[in-house]
């Protein structure tokens, strides 16, 4: 990536393009399972178009952003430092963090908040292939009935809601696509 | 040019909107709990809407139709001068009617119509802290809440029955969400308690107390009551005079010297769309 | 046939309109600049610094032309367009101890260096009302002397070289801004500090009143009262070193109060410390005083129950923009609220008056 690759791909009209991909974040956080299209940001590879809009939309310098695995690359840094001014941190102090299922496990290394304060944790973004509405199965807050989501896996999903209300919440992104399961959602195997 | 041309979208810069929406999204993961943020001092008065506005500009699209009311209606002086604020400092359009609306900022009323997927509720909070008045300590209240110790409530609420033969609450009466926490539903009738299991989002801000809190569609929302003293959700016993509904909550207007009442919706445009569809009420069309 | 009440937008309108020709006044009378504000009503221009949080003195003199000389609407314009700034970076710590001093006055020591200099005090002058104000008279002259090159040492420092008062640990870590993070308990001095140097001056001023009559008694003497310019400095990391950006006037208080000492610890005053923008010395005096009352629990101190101790009220009733605007907002409509309390009031009468009837009948 060369030193003008970093300036490039970020929002094209900041308060705009923020509010309509904040829109969708939003969406999906509060209806667990439910795929949303957001596609207002070009981040460098590895990371998926909607994992590069959520970093835009919520990272700043009062986050520390964890770039797990094949993720934490100059190119991503560079992106990052130019366009959000986060700093990259360790597991332990991230606000955020992004990577492949694989490179953010153990999760136990991630915040999850303190009992008088739950919302101390981090939230995490994992970077998937594909994301559909089948698979695990996911009941709570924001779901009528039951809803279905394409996980990595279920255990370690139903033991950060285990931890309720301290956890984390995830987003999954893949392509331009995103999906979110807060701490909130009981999950099982569909 | 505008005053407003010198402000960004929504009149919050992105590093404050993006805090807030941290704090929102951390309010839908865990239902119910208050989460503090860096409220900033806005360009109208605590106490008049500052949380609430601010959510709201945080939330908002230039696409969205806003939605503005203060006790259910639209034309109330403080729902005008927010309304107002947003079509400067976002341009967006604006409705009186809540099936067109895509964002409704509310204070003390959730509207007759049900609302739907699509649409977002914002709540103007005034004291966040549904304990507050039973221990005035936040550092007090926020313990109770982290270890779910709750009697203090019940013991409010149990001790109004024993006074008064009801539970004193009419207005802001505490709810369970999620069964994890008790949050307060701001400062709305009980009557419209049972309306909070809704399709919509629901955002609640608090500018002063710094806090914003949120309930996702479908959330469980249950009205602390006592199996012998079950919770109720009780309004006037009329109908309305203009419509004739006999579900919604009413007002008590005082028509003359004599101290004469009638009852008419709260919700003004519920009560428009109805008359507009024919139905009339005792007064309709009366001179008064 | 009955309306509801519409035209709360043209209401508001001509309310707006009300407020703008009242606010002039009398035609037949000059209107007021900027300047005679700022240099006139000085004293006003700086609580509305100091409360704002934003030192523009011409920023601060429109806010009182704007509204009318209500200093606390004035605190609110300030406040809100401090909001919208941009954030450039944060100046290094001002060194009070260089300041160019108007004034400074020590209420422990007859003499020392630097002297006792009372500069523009109220504090000598009869409250006789001066109707030669009310003509416009001649322009005001003091008498000059050469002003002091070497700075201002603080009294405080000569007890130190004694160990006679606590030495107060230089604390490196960056203060949190209080309009960018929200309060939580327990909070830090300098969190405390930030709180009481923005808090609303009659508030500041009645807590400190209470500790100075028992509530949460501890005797503080003035050990100095400072006030003048300091200058501004901000590094700029491009260059590599830190430039003047300008200079601000600030008064600074530093109170000597009373520590009993230990078995263990051998007896030492302590301070109580209070900073502000601008000639605000009864608000700096008051911010020493509640700032050394707010320390008990880090000094070993009982709490004695008194408010001016209790960190949780002080801070989170200090603020007069807060406290203002949830006052008044009891002034908004409250129909629906009052009306869930109507019917559950006449619910309830009803039901004791047919308890009372079915108890008659009984009877």
């Amino acid at each position: 990536m060369t030193a003008t690759a970093a300036l490039t791909g970020g929002f094209a009209n900041a308060p705009v393009d923020a509010a309509h991909a904040f829109r969708a974040i939003m969406t999906v956080m509060a209806r667990p399972g439910e795929i949303r299209s957001v596609t207002q940001a070009t981040p460098p590879a590895p990371l998926s178009v909607a994992a590069g809009t959520l970093i835009l939309t919520l990272c700043d310098p009062e986050t520390g952003l964890h770039l797990a695995g094949a993720c934490d690359t100059p190119a991503v840094r560079e992106w990052v430092a130019f366009h959000t001014g986060a700093p990259i941190v360790a597991p332990a102090d991230a606000v955020f963090a992004v990577g492949s299922w694989a490179d953010l496990s153990p999760v136990s290394q991630f915040p999850i908040g303190t009992p008088e304060y739950p919302d101390r944790s981090a939230s995490l973004i994992v970077e998937c292939n594909a994301l559909t509405a089948s698979g695990a199965v996911l009941e709570g807050p924001g779901i009528r009935d039951t809803a279905h989501l394409s996980l990595p896996e279920t255990a370690a999903f139903a033991a950060n809601h285990a931890l309720y209300p301290l956890g984390l919440d995830f987003f999954f992104t893949a392509g331009d696509q995103v999906a979110a399961l807060p701490r909130s959602t009981a999950v099982r195997e569909g | 040019m505008s005053l407003m041309d010198d402000y960004n979208f929504a009149y919050l810069d992105e590093q404050t909107k993006r805090m807030i929406r941290r704090a929102i999204l951390k309010g839908l993961a865990v239902p119910g709990y208050q989460v503090p943020f860096a409220s900033r001092e806005m360009p109208m008065p605590y106490g008049w809407g500052t949380g609430g506005v601010q959510v709201s500009a945080a939330t908002l699209t230039p696409d969205d139709t806003l939605k503005v009311i203060d006790q259910g209606a639209d034309d109330t002086t403080n729902a005008v001068s927010i309304r107002k604020f947003f079509e400067r400092t976002a341009g967006v359009a604006t409705t009186e009617e809540t099936t067109e609306a895509s964002i409704i900022q509310t204070r003390h009323r959730i509207p007759e119509v049900d609302l739907t997927e699509d649409q977002v509720l914002v709540y103007q909070v005034p004291i966040p802290e549904p304990l507050r008045f039973l221990e005035p300590r936040e550092t007090e209240t926020r313990k109770m809440h982290s270890l779910e110790e709750y009697g203090l409530m019940h013991v409010k609420l149990y001790e109004d029955i024993s006074r008064h033969g009801n539970i004193s609450t009419a207005f802001a009466y505490p709810v369970m969400v999620n069964d994890r926490y008790v949050m307060d539903p701001s400062p709305i009738p009980k009557f419209d308690n049972p309306k909070m299991e809704m399709a919509a989002i629901q955002l609640f801000g608090a500018g002063r107390e710094q806090r914003i809190y949120a309930v996702p569609p479908w959330t469980k929302v249950v009205s602390l009551d006592f199996e012998d003293y079950p919770f109720e959700a009780s309004k006037a016993d009329h109908s309305c005079e203009l419509c004739g509904s006999d579900s919604s909550y009413l007002d008590e207007v005082i028509l003359d010297d004599a101290g004469n009442r009638m009852f008419v919706c709260s919700d003004t445009d519920y009560c428009r769309s109805r008359r507009e569809a024919g139905h009339q009420g005792r007064l309709a069309g009366e001179t008064v | 046939m009955y309306v509801a009440v519409k035209g709360g937008e043209r209401a508001i309108d001509n309310a707006h309109a009300w407020l703008a020709e009242e606010r002039r006044g009398d035609l037949s009378v000059a209107e007021m600049s900027i300047a005679q504000i700022r240099e006139q009503l000085s004293l006003a221009v700086n609580r509305v610094m100091a409360e704002g949080s934003l030192y523009d003195p011409d920023l601060a003199a429109l806010a009182i032309k704007q509204s009318r000389g209500d200093l606390i609407e004035a605190i609110f314009l300030i406040r809100a367009y401090r909001t919208t700034l941009p954030r450039f970076g944060a100046t290094v710590p001002v060194e009070t101890g260089e300041m160019r001093c108007d004034r400074r006055i020590s209420a422990t020591f007859k003499e020392a260096p630097g002297g006792q200099v009372l500069g523009p005090t109220f504090d000598y002058t009869h409250r006789l009302l001066d109707f030669k104000l009310a003509a416009e008279g001649e322009p005001a002259t003091a008498p000059q002397s050469e002003g002091r090159t070497d700075p201002t040492p603080h009294i405080t420092g000569f007890l130190q070289g004694e160990d006679l008062i606590q030495t107060e640990p230089r604390d490196e870590t960056e203060p949190r801004d209080i309009t960018r993070q929200p309060m939580s308990y327990p909070a830090d001095r300098a969190t405390r500090a930030q709180a009481l140097a923005r808090g609303d001056e009659g508030f500041v001023l009645s807590l400190a009143y209470s500790t100075q009559r028992g509530y949460a008694k501890n005797h503080a003497f003035v050990g100095e009262l400072r006030i003048g310019l300091v200058d501004v400095e901000m590094e700029i990391p491009e260059l590599g070193f830190s430039i003047d950006i300008g200079e601000v006037q600030l008064t600074e208080c530093e109170t000597v109060n009373q520590f009993a000492g230990s078995k263990t610890e051998p007896p030492q005053f302590t301070r109580g410390y209070g900073l502000v923008f601008g000639q605000t010395e009864r608000k700096a005096i008051s911010m020493a005083l509640v700032d050394r009352a707010l320390r008990w629990e880090e000094l070993g101190e009982d709490f004695k129950g008194a408010p001016a101790q209790d960190e949780e009220f002080v801070l989170s009733h200090c603020d007069n923009i807060q406290a203002t605007g949830f006052l008044e907002h009891i002034k908004l409509p409250h129909y629906v609220d009052f009306q869930s309390e109507l019917e559950l009031v006449r619910k309830m009468r009803r039901e004791a008056a047919d308890n009372a009837a079915a108890q008659e009948a009984a009877q």
